[in-house]
């Protein structure tokens, strides 16, 4: 899919009119951003769902979620300099309420992991984890709403682009979005995949062990335990 | 509820009267910082946005030092534990903990507020006050609010003194940015000018929005 939306964005988009090749970045950075952010609502429903349910799979999801999220959000924020770059001439514009607001966001979630390193318990350290996930995963649209509406509006709007832009690009970008969601959803999976298989490994281990140093086997990770 | 509010608030205020531990060191800390951003941007005088960033920024900073005291004596004596016996419902915490954060900002700001006039602003403050005194309330707000989650939130981690700024500085970026852009005709040379009522807006909103979703995840950062 992502193949299909990548050779669509080569050979099928147009350039655009002022920017050029540089504007094919377009269908790179918006659908990365869009997802990383979905994603970041996702997590939070997940850690809800978690402090409701108190099962620990579905902190598992949420913290995937982010994980995945914020690699993306790092994709988004160069992605979105390089774009900058070549078209305002600077790699970061500090009254473009867009990018602001996604540093800021990245910046909350990049505390997600120390949060989670620093708490020692095991299920205080989930929980505590869900009520961050959703407290951030509020933030990022009210954030978006309030540096929004404080400055100008010159960063290129993902729906008037569409709305306004000849079929191609909008297919093209259709295409793009579907195949980083499902891109992100294959990570996401991906890893919770692997997550489970180390998870099982370790309990085989231990049992061969005979539980005598289940300590020093669990090692030292922030990742939820199953 | 209410009781119970009125008496961890009462808490609170004797706890402070007795140790001296927080408000003081705001207060210090505002004062050093505008020695700093004296010495750091090189001017006797400021007015306008710059003024407005300055009050801001520094209100914010010496309010991170509240926000990381916040829950200190409750973890170290064990006052979790004797609330969570006590028959009462856990928003109460959150609600004494929030107004107390909020006493402290307003005890903060009657001496930082004044002091930054004397010492750094151009334009005097009298015109602007009333106006000024309720941008500070719907901050103050705001940051009783984000501080009293995230104090909460990181009380039980190791590097408390980390997190907590780490945490609550993206949180309070909106607060910020909209409380220094209301603040910024009240400062400027010339007169005070009328309050922007958008950013007026923007502000309750993201207080009111905040101080939902504190109420809603707050029982769970105290189950034990």
């Amino acid at each position: 899919m992502l193949t299909l939306a990548f050779a669509l964005v080569f050979f099928y988009a147009p350039n655009d009119a002022d920017q050029g090749f540089i504007f094919k970045i377009f269908y790179v950075h918006v659908p990365l951003a869009i997802v990383a952010l979905v994603g970041f609502v996702v997590a939070a429903v997940f850690g809800a769902l978690h402090l409701r349910s108190q099962e620990s799979k579905w902190d598992m999801r949420s913290y995937v979620t982010i994980h995945i999220s914020v690699i993306f959000a790092v994709g988004v924020l160069v992605t979105g300099s390089i774009w900058a770059r070549a078209s305002w001439g600077h790699w970061f514009v500090w009254d473009e309420p867009m990018l602001v607001s996604f540093l800021i966001v990245f910046l909350l979630y990049a505390t997600y992991w120390p949060l989670r390193f620093s708490i020692e318990d095991k299920e205080k350290q989930s929980r505590y984890a869900s009520v961050f996930a959703i407290v951030a995963g509020a933030f990022v649209p009210l954030n978006f709403a309030a540096v929004r509406m404080a400055e100008s509006f010159t960063h290129p709007q993902t729906a008037t682009t569409t709305t306004s832009a000849p079929a191609s690009v909008t297919l093209t970008f259709l295409v793009a979005l579907a195949g980083m969601a499902l891109l992100f959803v294959t990570l996401c999976k991906y890893e919770m995949a692997s997550k489970h298989a180390t998870f099982r490994l370790r309990a085989l281990r231990r049992r061969l062990a005979g539980d005598e140093d289940e300590l020093s086997m669990t090692g030292r990770s922030a990742a939820p335990q199953l | 509820m209410m009781s119970a509010v009125a008496a961890l608030l009462a808490k609170e205020l004797t706890l402070e009267l007795r140790t001296r531990e927080s408000v003081p060191s705001m207060v210090l800390f505002s004062i050093a910082t505008y020695v700093v951003f004296h010495f750091g941007l090189d001017r006797d005088r400021v007015t306008g946005d710059l003024a407005s960033g300055v009050l801001w920024v520094t209100l914010l900073f010496s309010a991170i030092l509240g926000v990381n005291r916040l829950f200190v004596a409750e973890y170290e004596q064990g006052g979790f534990d004797g609330f969570l016996l006590a028959p009462v419902d856990r928003t109460a915490l959150l609600v004494a903990k929030a107004l107390t954060l909020f006493a402290f900002l307003g005890i903060v700001e009657l001496v930082a507020v004044p002091a930054f006039a004397l010492l750094l602003l151009g334009p005097p403050l009298t015109q602007a006050l009333p106006q000024l005194v309720l941008v500070l309330a719907l901050a103050n707000a705001g940051i009783a609010v984000i501080g009293t989650l995230v104090a909460g939130l990181a009380i039980q981690t190791r590097a408390r003194d980390l997190i907590v700024p780490l945490i609550a500085l993206p949180l309070l970026v909106p607060v910020l940015l909209a409380a220094a852009r209301c603040a910024t005709p009240l400062l400027s040379d010339g007169g005070a000018g009328a309050l922007p009522g958008n950013w007026l807006a923007i502000l309750a909103i993201y207080d009111l929005l905040f101080a939902l979703i504190a109420y809603a995840v707050f029982d769970f950062l105290l189950e034990d």
